[in-house]
């Protein structure tokens, strides 16, 4: 218990630390923000060996009174869901710290500062049991980002600021709305009673209170994740971060989406979650075509990585809206891949940046010939987003193909028409950019990945082939808390997947 | 009540005692003011901030010996005592920065600190009042010691035009208030506030009442600046002193809507089916018009206005709930919305310079660079205007649009929020300025941060995110002080 509350708090301690610490004094200003970094990192490594993976449910809980009127409490644990997303946010958020160690030059101390406010909120969202303790971190992840983006970005840094955050805020409040609703009804804000009350059927909505509700909260999920068409502040936000920024943004803000539908909309909605569930399964196969087809045409590499990101995503979603044991397990473990994998096309993308200032896909060529290890690592990399096999996307990707396929064979065909899209535009990228004479211009300017360099990106690697080849490590903690939701959703449904499949083969898969 | 020709007993004088402190201090200033050189002039503000104090302990001192006063023409209550704390930090954090942009102006007076404590005077009267002709005097003698604050730069033209827009339009409102006042006299045959409710509640209440009822609404409507009488607002607050706009902006405001609270409530509760859905409309009404005008401010000021416009809609979203509840929503919003905009009327008293130059929002690039610290503050006050969490005004507007639904008021809260995410653009323009961009002329020499507004940023701050971190004490304080009357 203690030990989570430790990871929540040391990035704020880390914030405070910075807070004091005079603004010339760099060297230290980076040095204390990657040990607050670290430490939380190694914190939420202890988490997961004091996580006992046998068991549904949280653990590690804390429950304390905040708020007396409303009751608002912090109450706070984990289970096989949110396990993985701390991990992964305090694996990035070092990682983030080192690829910025020269790229920011102004403001550090502001810089870091804001970063490690981020990972406060970030984390403090995925382990949030409360619902209002969850908006608060919601909301408080938004502004950190906001700067990132806004005062360290590109050109069009204000533009992309901005509406990164009218957008979500928009999303956000639609939900504060739903979730004060919910607790006039209800009387309290605790995610396991509203749940424990809607399973034992003591909670009841009218059909048409149900789906506005699960609307305010899937709208604020939607435009997190993003989902086709509310995906539009994602590649603007995307280039004009600075790479650190785009890598949490990708890796880790949009998990919050997906975690929100995971854990809010499903147990919280289920009837209209099933409702709605083919109009948002058509939206997310929509997202994963023309996500794929808009990065196949973008002259703009990081541009490019955004728009895969919207494809990416787009299988998630369709993970989860299956309501299939392999969709949503695929969905999650497909969360987690996306975060390595894309966070380490951004860093990759970013080294490119860093050496020829330039973002442009014609700028480059031939770079495998005058920086071999990077174009090493690239390759692993780009292989690995478009789902090789031994690479962890495959796993993702295949679950949710197999979920899917329980439930229509068409949405399966098209939303592979993305896998192998995602082949040609990965490829492609990779040919225009890293192979070919070596022209003077980039011969002069890109050099090898230098040790600081390696360090953020070797454990990414290691990740996208640990996760590729055994996924035993990661899965049967995913399946156990999904298997559980999944169980919630069928409160009062009536079953009605149709498909070819013999009857013993489809209950064995569920 | 029975009227009682003795003397009033002692009890009385000191459930009155915040009045008397301030005036008392008030006319020790004006007797100064004549009486002191020059150079002794800066010796002032820190007198009134003397009494500034001796109110606040009187009001600790008439709240522990609540009750009736003055044959129930005032009641001291929970309710009471926290307007009147609420009023009376707002005059104190207004006088600490007022010490140094009245040095800065060359107009260093007792006048002005008088005028402002006569304002809080009659505002402490306004907020305690049982009885109407006793929130009329109230309400009077802080409208009247406010014009003037107004026009308190004689030299500017702006500021001049502040003073008459406000005299002229606030004397007409206030007209508004006396015929409804005499309208329900002379309906019911009594102006104290009980027995209004008593003898509205008795028999079917006829068109007089609702008449006199409208007709109130409109005069304390202006007074808190709702829509359609807040067309005074922008120009009224762009061209007073800043540290004038932030008072005109906090304690008026706060006791207008604590006297709407109590008068409405309790003496038109009877009726309230009638002025419910005015109050509805004219909500809605007031947040779209303050959020919508303040997107295309570029002047500090009047965007501030226009927000406070904004933020007085929120607040009668809570007035509709019409409960318990709704009631403590507007309590707790108006200590947060006090506390940040006199925070950020603050930041643009400091920034804006001799005769006051700098009020644009383009002038404010690159003070997150240049000053770091009062960057870092407005930034605070900002987000807490636009209702992020952990900032005191978010919670004001949870507690508000939670009031809001538990009155089954679902569109008003939903245009609500909707409201608030386009108030965020133009409170995310001054950050992203701040921020974003390169320091500009006005950034490039910035004159010391004096101690006065110093000390005020940083109590507006603090206040601002304690209450945003910890909002139950004030809450708590807030539901006991609601549920006692009604």
């Amino acid at each position: 218990m203690i030990l989570l509350n430790v990871t929540l708090f040391l990035p704020l301690a880390g914030f405070l630390v910075l807070l004091f610490t005079p603004r010339d004094r760099t060297r230290l200003v980076r040095a204390a923000a990657l040990g607050f970094a670290i430490a939380a990192f190694v914190c939420s490594v202890a988490l997961l060996a004091l996580y006992n993976r046998d068991e549904a449910g949280f653990q590690l809980v804390s429950n304390w009174p905040w708020i007396d009127t409303p009751a608002i409490r912090f109450h706070i644990g984990i289970d096989g869901l949110s396990v993985w997303l701390v991990l992964l946010t305090t694996l990035l958020t070092p990682i983030g710290i080192l690829v910025s160690w020269r790229h920011i030059s102004a403001r550090v101390k502001e810089f870091f500062l804001f970063f490690l406010l981020m990972e406060f909120g970030l984390i403090g969202v995925f382990i949030a049991l409360d619902l209002f303790l969850f908006y608060v971190f919601w909301e408080l992840s938004l502004v950190p980002m906001y700067f990132l983006i806004g005062v360290w970005g590109h050109e069009r840094r204000v533009y992309a600021a901005v509406k990164f955050f009218i957008y979500t805020t928009v999303g956000s409040l639609m939900m504060l709305a739903a979730i004060i609703y919910l607790y006039t009804r209800t009387g309290t804000f605790d995610y396991t009673a509203l749940a424990g009350m809607i399973a034992s059927g003591q909670l009841q909505f009218t059909g048409l209170q149900e789906a506005l509700l699960f609307g305010g909260f899937f709208l604020a999920f939607a435009i997190k994740v993003p989902l086709f068409p509310l995906h539009t502040w994602l590649p603007d936000a995307h280039v004009e971060a600075p790479t650190a920024g785009s890598v949490m943004l990708a890796s880790v803000m949009l998990k919050m989406g997906c975690y929100g539908l995971i854990r809010f909309c499903l147990p919280l909605f289920p009837r209209a979650s099933r409702d709605f569930a083919p109009w948002i399964v058509a939206l997310a196969i929509t997202g994963i075509i023309y996500g794929a087809l808009v990065a196949l045409v973008q002259p703009n590499m990081k541009k490019l990585v955004a728009y895969t990101s919207v494809s990416h995503l787009g299988f998630v979603v369709l993970g989860v809206f299956t309501f299939t044991q392999y969709g949503l397990d695929g969905a999650v473990y497909q969360m987690l891949n996306h975060g390595i994998s894309t966070g380490a096309l951004f860093i990759l993308v970013g080294y490119l940046y860093e050496r020829k200032h330039s973002l442009e896909i014609a700028d480059f060529g031939g770079v495998a010939g005058a920086a071999p290890w990077l174009a090493t690592a690239f390759a692993v990399t780009s292989l690995a987003s478009m789902g090789l096999p031994t690479l962890n996307n495959f796993v993702g990707e295949y679950l949710v193909l197999q979920g899917t396929a329980l439930v229509s064979m068409e949405w399966v065909a098209f939303a592979a028409i993305g896998v192998i899209l995602s082949a040609a535009y990965m490829l492609w990228l990779y040919q225009r950019v890293f192979y070919g004479d070596t022209p003077e211009a980039v011969r002069a300017h890109v050099g090898d990945m230098a040790p600081r360099e390696w360090a953020a990106i070797v454990p990414l690697i290691v990740m996208m082939v640990w996760m590729g080849i055994y996924s035993t490590s990661f899965l049967p903690p995913i399946s156990r808390t999904t298997s559980d939701i999944l169980e919630r959703t069928r409160v009062g449904v009536v079953f009605r997947v149709q498909n070819t499949q013999p009857a013993a083969e489809v209950a064995d898969a569920r | 009540m029975p009227v009682n020709f003795a003397a009033p007993p002692a009890v009385d004088y000191v459930r009155f005692l915040p009045e008397i402190v301030l005036t008392a201090f008030a006319v020790i200033l004006m007797v100064l003011e004549p009486l002191t050189a020059a150079r002794a002039k800066r010796y002032m503000g820190r007198i009134a901030l003397v009494g500034l104090s001796g109110a606040l302990a009187g009001t600790a001192w008439a709240g522990l010996a609540g009750g009736y006063a003055f044959s129930g023409m005032i009641v001291v209550d929970g309710f009471a005592s926290f307007f009147r704390v609420l009023c009376v930090s707002a005059g104190i954090l207004v006088v600490l920065a007022s010490l140094s942009y009245m040095r800065r102006e060359d107009r260093e007076s007792g006048e002005y600190y008088a005028l402002i404590l006569f304002s809080i005077a009659g505002q402490s009267m306004m907020v305690s009042a049982n009885n109407l002709i006793f929130v009329f005097l109230g309400l009077e003698i802080s409208s009247i010691a406010s014009y003037v604050l107004a026009g308190f730069l004689r030299g500017s033209k702006l500021a001049n035009e502040s003073a008459t827009k406000y005299f002229l339009l606030g004397s007409f409102a206030t007209a508004f208030l006396l015929y409804g006042i005499a309208l329900i006299y002379g309906s019911t045959g009594t102006l104290y506030l009980e027995e209004i409710r008593a003898a509205l509640a008795a028999t079917r209440p006829g068109l007089l009442a609702g008449a006199a009822a409208s007709l109130m609404f409109v005069g304390f409507a202006f007074k808190f600046s709702a829509a359609p009488f807040q067309i005074w607002t922008p120009d009224v607050y762009q061209g007073a002193p800043a540290p004038v706009s932030a008072f005109l902006a906090a304690g008026p405001k706060a006791a207008a809507f604590a006297v709407f609270l109590r008068v409405f409530l309790t003496a038109f509760g009877p009726i309230s089916a009638r002025w419910e859905p005015i109050v509805w409309a004219s909500a809605l009404a007031t947040m779209v018009v303050g959020n919508f005008a303040a997107l295309t401010q570029t002047n500090v000021k009047r965007l501030l206005a226009y927000s406070s416009i904004a933020h007085a809609g929120y607040i009668m979203v809570a007035i509709v709930a019409h409960s318990v509840v709704g009631t403590a929503a507007v309590m707790f919003y108006l200590v947060a919305y006090v506390a940040m905009n006199v925070g950020a009327f603050a930041v643009v008293t400091y920034f804006s310079r001799k005769g006051e130059r700098y009020v644009l929002i383009p002038d404010l690039a690159g003070l997150g660079v240049k000053q770091p610290v009062v960057a870092a503050l407005f930034s605070i006050f900002l987000l807490s205007l636009i209702g992020v969490p952990l900032t005191a005004g978010f919670f004001g507007k949870f507690y508000v649009f939670r009031a809001a639904l538990g009155a089954n008021l679902v569109w008003l809260t939903i245009l609500g929020l909707l409201n608030s995410a386009v108030s965020v653009y133009y409170y995310l323009r001054i950050m992203v300025v701040m921020y974003m961009h390169e320091p500009a002329e006005a950034t490039e020499e910035l004159p010391p941060l004096p101690f006065g507004i110093h000390a005020a940023l940083w109590a507006s701050a603090a206040a601002t995110l304690v209450l945003g971190i910890f909002p139950s004490p004030v809450l708590d304080y807030a539901m006991r002080a609601a549920n006692f009357f009604r």
